[in-house]
């Protein structure tokens, strides 16, 4: 084994992260979830309303 | 834990003095930032102009002035109005951190000062983004790490179960802006306002540029994105396309763009391996960027029209514009072959400015525009044509100064590259120099623009908070929580 291996090995590694972040956000059992946070800024009027105050 | 829980705790309200205030020195330091890069570029066209009080108004003594101030005055003081802003509003709790946060404004706009007067006598440590002595870093430091402290606090003490997709942006660029500053400022003091580096030779280099380009990467982009994330749906009035999107976004942009430094040391010293991945993971970077410049401004898609009135949205989604054109050219630069063409031409500081004029300063316009009347309790900006006048003036000022800057570089760079049939060189320097000077007076034009164009939003500003005093403009006021629900 050497350095190369290594190189080839972080590339994989690198890509199995990246297919694992897309499969953790787009799976469907999420959905839900995250369609609520898209929400988020449109959540707190009154909070808003009163620090003007 | 409901998203909305906090609606219930009826004695909240956010702390908007820190945010006013940084708001309004983002406008003046805008000016002053851009107003000095207006003469520094005159200084190019008139050399006479390096003479006003030398040697403090030497190009090379105002030069770091102007990016400092764009950057760290100008943009510093966006990021800490919206992300202060944007992590009372989308955790729904008060700023944590008590005498910090004044701390943090304050505490910036004396390092601020302190450019302003270390820069035009001389004081620098070299290099570049960076060339503030060991003292002002310091004080920067300690200003960084209070930031950090309240915005992280307010993340943790927050009463929604998730943390929107803004704050991991804004929390992103904040711990990595504090890790770049602290390791690149790694000095050794010999006096008060002279210190040397800690790294030596190509290391000191690569250091530099790890950090210079995650100034841009981190800094300029993912803070601005950030800004992107709420100011876009808010201003639009729909939540972002795909918050999935928005999830894998983050992830790919910040772990591929720390990579990404070694492009500025191509043919350099530097080992070839560290310049070959730096150009590789530039060239990735092109799929995050353009995957979050999608997701900006897809987030219209229903609400296209509204691009017809409203001014504001329209900053908002030219920057995205611009945003995906710059990071286009950049992989495209940071390709070795192109690169041995546009290294030390214009045609980087048109590259830089098509981001900083386009994207960076043109989004901080759209959400200081968003944020100046909601603020100070207004339904709208005083003028709302006059915003439209500014956009012209920036979008026509940000393209002549661009295109300018581009037809300079590939001719600096075609001319220096080129050699007689037995091997002598073409032209010498002298020559490309007489040859950009077309380019350097559309270049004034351009940045004069702009700057015009800062100069009526300061105007607009100035009548919308005093409009409040004046019996006119009681129209404009929101009087009563209800009809405050607009914004």
């Amino acid at each position: 084994m050497d350095i190369n291996d290594l190189r080839g090995l972080a590339t994989v590694l690198v890509m199995v992260a990246f297919l694992g972040v897309c499969w953790w956000a787009f799976s469907p059992s999420r959905k839900k979830k995250f369609d609520d946070a898209a929400d988020l800024p449109f959540a707190d009027e009154e909070n808003h309303d009163r620090s003007l105050k | 834990m409901s998203n909305h829980v906090a609606n219930a705790n009826s004695d909240l309200s956010y702390n908007y003095k820190v945010v006013r205030q940084f708001s309004i020195m983002a406008i003046v330091w805008g000016i002053v930032g851009m107003g000095i890069g207006v003469l520094i570029a005159s200084q190019l066209v008139w050399p006479g102009l390096n003479d006003i009080f030398q040697p403090y108004t030497h190009f090379g003594r105002l030069r770091p002035l102007h990016t400092n101030s764009v950057i760290f005055a100008f943009g510093g003081s966006v990021l800490f109005a919206t992300s202060y802003y944007v992590v009372q509003r989308t955790c729904q709790v008060r700023l944590f951190g008590g005498w910090l946060v004044p701390f943090t404004f304050w505490g910036w706009q004396a390092v601020i000062v302190l450019a302003a007067i270390t820069l035009p006598l001389g004081l620098t440590t070299t290099k570049e983004y960076a060339e503030l002595e060991w003292p002002i870093d310091i004080l920067l430091g300690l200003v960084w790490i209070s930031y950090a402290i309240v915005f992280f606090g307010t993340v943790v003490k927050r009463k929604t179960s998730h943390i929107y997709v803004a704050n991991w942006f804004f929390g992103g660029f904040i711990l990595t802006v504090a890790i770049l500053h602290i390791v690149n400022s790694a000095a050794i003091p010999v006096t008060l306002t002279k210190s040397y580096s800690a790294y030596a030779g190509a290391a000191d280099a690569m250091v530099q540029w790890w950090y210079g380009h995650n100034a841009v990467g981190f800094f300029l982009t993912a803070g601005f994105l950030g800004i992107m994330y709420y100011f876009v749906p808010k201003q639009a009035g729909r939540p972002v396309y795909s918050y999935q999107l928005s999830i894998v976004h983050f992830w790919a942009l910040i772990s591929l763009y720390i990579w990404a430094g070694s492009h500025h040391l191509h043919y350099s010293a530097l080992p070839d391996w560290a310049q070959s991945l730096g150009m590789v993971m530039s060239l990735i970077l092109l799929a995050p960027s353009w995957g979050g410049m999608i997701n900006g401004i897809m987030t219209l898609s229903g609400a296209w029209h509204k691009l017809r009135t409203d001014p504001t949205l329209r900053f908002l989604v030219v920057s995205l514009s611009f945003y995906g054109m710059s990071t286009f050219e950049g992989p495209m630069m940071a390709i070795k072959t192109v690169n041995a063409l546009s290294h030390n031409t214009d045609w980087t500081i048109g590259h830089v400015h098509s981001g900083a004029l386009g994207w960076v300063a043109m989004i901080s316009i759209g959400a200081l525009y968003h944020l100046i009347p909601i603020l100070f309790g207004r339904k709208e900006m005083w003028s709302v044509g006059l915003i439209n006048v500014h956009f012209w003036l920036a979008t026509s000022g940000t393209v002549l100064y661009i295109a300018a800057m581009w037809v300079n570089g590939i001719t600096q760079g075609l001319m220096w590259r080129a050699f007689n049939q037995d091997g002598s060189l073409t032209y010498s320097f002298i020559d490309s120099i007489a040859a950009s000077y077309g380019g350097y007076v559309v270049r004034v034009i351009g940045g004069g623009l702009f700057l015009l164009g800062m100069l009526i939003m300061a105007y607009n500003t100035y009548r919308t908070v005093r409009s409040g005093v004046s019996e006119e403009s009681v129209d404009n006021q929101i009087s009563s929580p209800e009809k405050a629900q607009a914004v």
